[in-house]
């Protein structure tokens, strides 16, 4: 375990972690798997629990098991544990266990995963009671040494006390002697009302060493004897590697070795890694693309709109009423047709991760959003078993899903076991990066909404056509063939559910997958949905001659915890006050992530093409709020990401290959570009939900919509950058 | 071989003079603060200070760089005593993942160098870099808090 410091006190915790599960001094918290007893923190200090060490000097280490990528996670994560620990926030700092302890502790620490804005929702609940756990035992060990009832003691910052007697004692004194207590069966959490820590905006526990440069990154590892390695995978996915002609780049400076690594990529070892890439690029490579390589972005679009006909076989995601029957019979109805396109993840960190191999032991340093795939990839590639491998996870620069993978931490494994004992850092050109992520799923929706003679809504069908993500990454998930998180956002019920009650409504969604590989992209499906279902509802409440606010509301009824987010938003920008000449207004709303969102946004347009987006409002519900500064910076971070997506975010697929190289074809928001971004916080209470993605969701639809009243001209198909629609 | 001056010190590096200043900076002067984003001085991740001029130094060679003065985010603060920009950046929490913001950082410190108080168009001229989590709202209020310091 490390403090997100260098490698070699990486290993060395480690090694001390490995021998004291033998020693057996440390008691394992039941939570929430169980497991045996553990380990010792780097320095020997024996943990209380699986989620708290307390150092002689009082300080406090909070185990943390989920990915800190700038989400704030890390900080939200210790201030729930510090919380029920009743400990002075001022001594806490954190760790990361790694995946191979904790799968040599029966999973204690849970889940490793840090995807779906789930870090904080899915773990809240073990993590408190850890922290709660470890104060019991602490407060117990303070009682036995003053032989008093530990229902007379008290604690407040770490500090223990004895109002009788006047004895006080800290944290630090008694953690030796709590470790040693078994731990209490149940324990009680506090109520979010009486919080003190967690709920606060306290400043990041993660932030001084990011400002001096000495915060490690993968990219930045630096292990004795290291070298370096750059890698090209064949440009078209599924294709593989045929040849390449090693004796062109022999005796290159600095070139240790060319290595073929599985079947589909060359990777140049060499002592620099500008080196190896400069020997990499120099080096003649033939590959065999196969069939892959007739595919373009035309081909592909045509192949998704043939499924927007109903006569193509389609999977049910949400149904009630007879559609057909209703569209039939209506006095009007009103249809569109809307697309989304591949986007890259574009982390400003390429790519990377650094490995050493022997026959004995195989050990990766690496960013990841997952620390048990990445172990469970280590594994694989090595084919050691779990006892011999381990992930030291580093700070992630930018995750966004992209790190939830583990392509690049295979790679780096199998470049290692051709060079054992050899650290190899793998590190992937912005070019790679950009040839080979783990695409935004592309998609098209057709939509058909019909009226009653008073032109009430009476039926919506919902017809997605496209690629599933599930299908590619997780098929196990999988109901019957279908993909049920196609739904986010439009589903009948659960932590993504549609905000409108519509008589007759079917969503479906016919699936077909191209061979460009997709992966979870910040807000994910929910992104597209969104834009779908909020662009066509203003196009409906036009059609109706309605308000969009007012014809949304109508339907609404039954939503109230959605209907609350936008009457939020509406209520900030000042919906029912007309704007100011030249601004425009839209708005939008969506559930995602377990968490209510909306979105509205003020624009100006200049010479019909020229945006301006001059304010931007989101409300979120996410039932609690754990770090309100870090909620903000979320919500104002996701909404950079969206509009980034909706302006410039298109990868475009030309004989099978992505033509985006780098930030000159495939751009991203500036400081100059960046709205003015309003949040309105309204936690209801009693569910938890995410925070990171959901408010991604309603930035596009809201601006898009706003384009639309400053011009009267749908847009149906982004990025923007396509329809010649730029930032003024 | 090249002689570089980095943050006041004389680094002799065994690199070829077309290599770019970013790598000889991370790989051989061994200062891994200024970060790679995109090689072709789109991003701005790898900013550094070349006598006091704010510098994409994945865009510019070893060979150019001979002979100035190159301050990198490590030489920023003056001994112990940070720079105002990193002072104000750990006070208002403007990182996320804080990739970019070594060259954010730069970039800022040199506009301030150059401008004590700018205004917002000033900002939006001057910072070009890219971020990807989005940081943009804090580095403005942050950059306005220490002009009006």
């Amino acid at each position: 375990m490390n403090k997100h410091v260098s490698p070699k006190m990486n290993r060395r915790a480690f090694v001390i972690g490995t021998a004291a599960v033998g020693a057996g001094l440390a008691i394992g918290l039941d939570l929430p798997f169980g497991g045996p007893a553990a380990a010792r923190a780097a320095d020997g200090t024996p943990e209380v629990n699986a989620w708290v060490v307390i150092k002689p000097d009082d300080t406090v280490v909070i185990r943390i098991a989920r990915s800190e990528m700038g989400q704030g996670t890390l900080t939200g994560l210790a201030q729930l544990v510090a919380e029920e620990l009743e400990c002075d926030w001022s001594k806490v700092t954190t760790e990361y266990p790694t995946p191979g302890q904790s799968v040599a502790r029966k999973r204690v620490w849970g889940d490793f995963s840090t995807g779906g804005s789930r870090g904080i929702r899915s773990s809240h609940d073990y993590v408190r009671k850890g922290g709660a756990t470890a104060r019991v035992m602490l407060i117990e060990a303070a009682a036995n040494e003053w032989k008093v009832p530990a229902s007379e003691c008290t604690v407040a910052k770490g500090v223990i006390t004895h109002k009788a007697s006047g004895k006080t004692t800290t944290y630090g004194k008694v953690a030796e002697a709590a470790a040693k207590l078994t731990p209490p069966a149940d324990v009680k959490l506090k109520d979010p009302k009486d919080w003190t820590i967690a709920g606060k905006g306290l400043l990041r526990l993660d932030t001084a060493d990011k400002t001096t440069g000495t915060m490690i990154y993968g990219i930045d590892l630096k292990l004795p004897g290291m070298l370096n390695a750059a890698i090209k995978d064949c440009p078209v996915f599924g294709g593989k590697l045929k040849s390449y002609d090693e004796a062109k780049i022999t005796g290159m400076k600095g070139v240790k070795k060319v290595v073929k690594v599985g079947d589909s990529a060359v990777a140049v070892v060499a002592d620099t890694w500008w080196h190896a890439k400069s020997a990499l690029d120099a080096l003649p490579i033939v590959w065999d693309e196969g069939e892959n390589a007739k595919v373009t972005s035309e081909s592909i679009a045509k192949w998704l709109a043939e499924g927007l006909d109903d006569a193509q076989p389609a999977y049910v995601g949400n149904k009630n009423g007879d559609v057909k029957a209703a569209i039939a019979g209506a006095a009007k109805k009103v249809e569109a047709v809307y697309s989304y396109p591949y986007q890259n993840h574009a982390t400003m960190e390429p790519m990377n991760a650094t490995a050493i191999y022997t026959a004995d032991k195989c050990e990766v340093w690496c960013g990841t959003q997952n620390g048990e795939a990445a172990f469970a990839a280590t594994l694989e590639a090595s084919g050691l078993p779990a006892d011999k491998c381990d992930v030291h996870k580093v700070m992630l620069g930018g995750g966004f899903g992209r790190r939830g993978q583990t392509d690049y931490v295979r790679q780096a494994v199998l470049i290692a076991k051709e060079m054992p004992g050899t650290p190899i850092k793998l590190l992937w050109s912005r070019e790679e990066d950009m040839a080979h992520g783990r695409y935004h799923p592309i998609t098209q929706c057709k939509m058909t909404g019909a009226f009653d003679a008073n032109n009430n809504l009476v039926a919506l069908h919902y017809r997605l056509s496209g690629q599933s993500i599930l299908f590619s990454l997780r098929p196990e998930a999988l109901q019957n063939g279908m993909d049920p998180a196609a739904f986010q956002g439009v589903a009948q019920s659960g932590e993504a559910a549609i905000g409108y009650s519509v008589p007759n409504l079917l969503v479906e969604h016919a699936m077909r997958n191209p061979h460009v590989p997709p992966g979870f992209w910040r807000g994910v499906n929910v992104n597209h949905n969104a834009i779908y279902m909020e662009c066509f509802m203003d196009e409906l409440a036009q059609a109706a001659g309605q308000d969009p606010l007012e014809f949304r509301r109508k339907l609404m009824g039954n939503h109230p915890k959605h209907l609350a987010v936008l009457n939020a938003v509406a209520e900030k920008i000042g919906w029912t006050t007309p704007a100011p000449k030249g601004v425009y207004r839209g708005i939008a709303q969506v559930m995602g992530y377990g968490s209510y969102v909306a979105g509205a946004a003020e624009i100006s347009v200049s010479d019909g093409n020229k945006i301006k987006v001059l304010r931007i409002v989101a409300s979120t519900d996410p039932g609690y709020v754990v770090n309100p500064a870090q909620v903000e910076r979320q919500i104002a971070g996701s909404f950079v990401y969206g509009l980034s997506a909706l302006f410039y975010g298109g990868c475009t697929v030309k004989d099978g290959k992505i033509e985006q190289t780098n930030f000159d074809t495939y751009n991203s928001m500036r400081i100059n570009e960046m709205p003015k971004v309003e949040s309105v916080m309204v936690p209801s209470g009693g569910f938890w939900g995410g925070v990171g993605e959901p408010t991604i969701g309603v930035a596009a639809p809201a601006v898009l919509n706003a384009y639309f009243a400053a011009t009267g001209k749908r847009i149906r198909s982004i990025p923007l950058r396509d329809q010649n629609i730029t930032f003024a | 071989m090249a002689n570089l001056t980095i943050n006041g010190k004389t680094f002799t590096l065994d690199v070829e003079p077309d290599t770019p200043l970013l790598w000889a900076i991370r790989e051989n002067a061994g200062l891994t603060g200024t970060k790679y984003g995109c090689g072709i001085a789109q991003c701005g991740a790898c900013t550094v200070h070349m006598d006091g001029v704010a510098t994409r130094s994945c865009g510019i060679s070893v060979a150019e760089a001979e002979g100035k003065k190159i301050t990198t985010i490590e030489g920023l603060a003056s001994g112990d005593a940070l720079h105002k920009v990193q002072k104000a950046w750990i006070a208002q929490d403007v990182p996320q993942c804080g990739y970019c913001q070594s060259g954010m950082i730069m970039a800022v410190a040199a506009l301030l160098s150059e401008k004590p108080k700018p205004t917002d168009a000033d900002i939006d001229e001057a910072i070009t870099n890219i971020c990807r989590c989005g940081t943009f709202q804090q580095v403005r209020e942050a950059i306005h808090t220490i002009a009006s310091a």
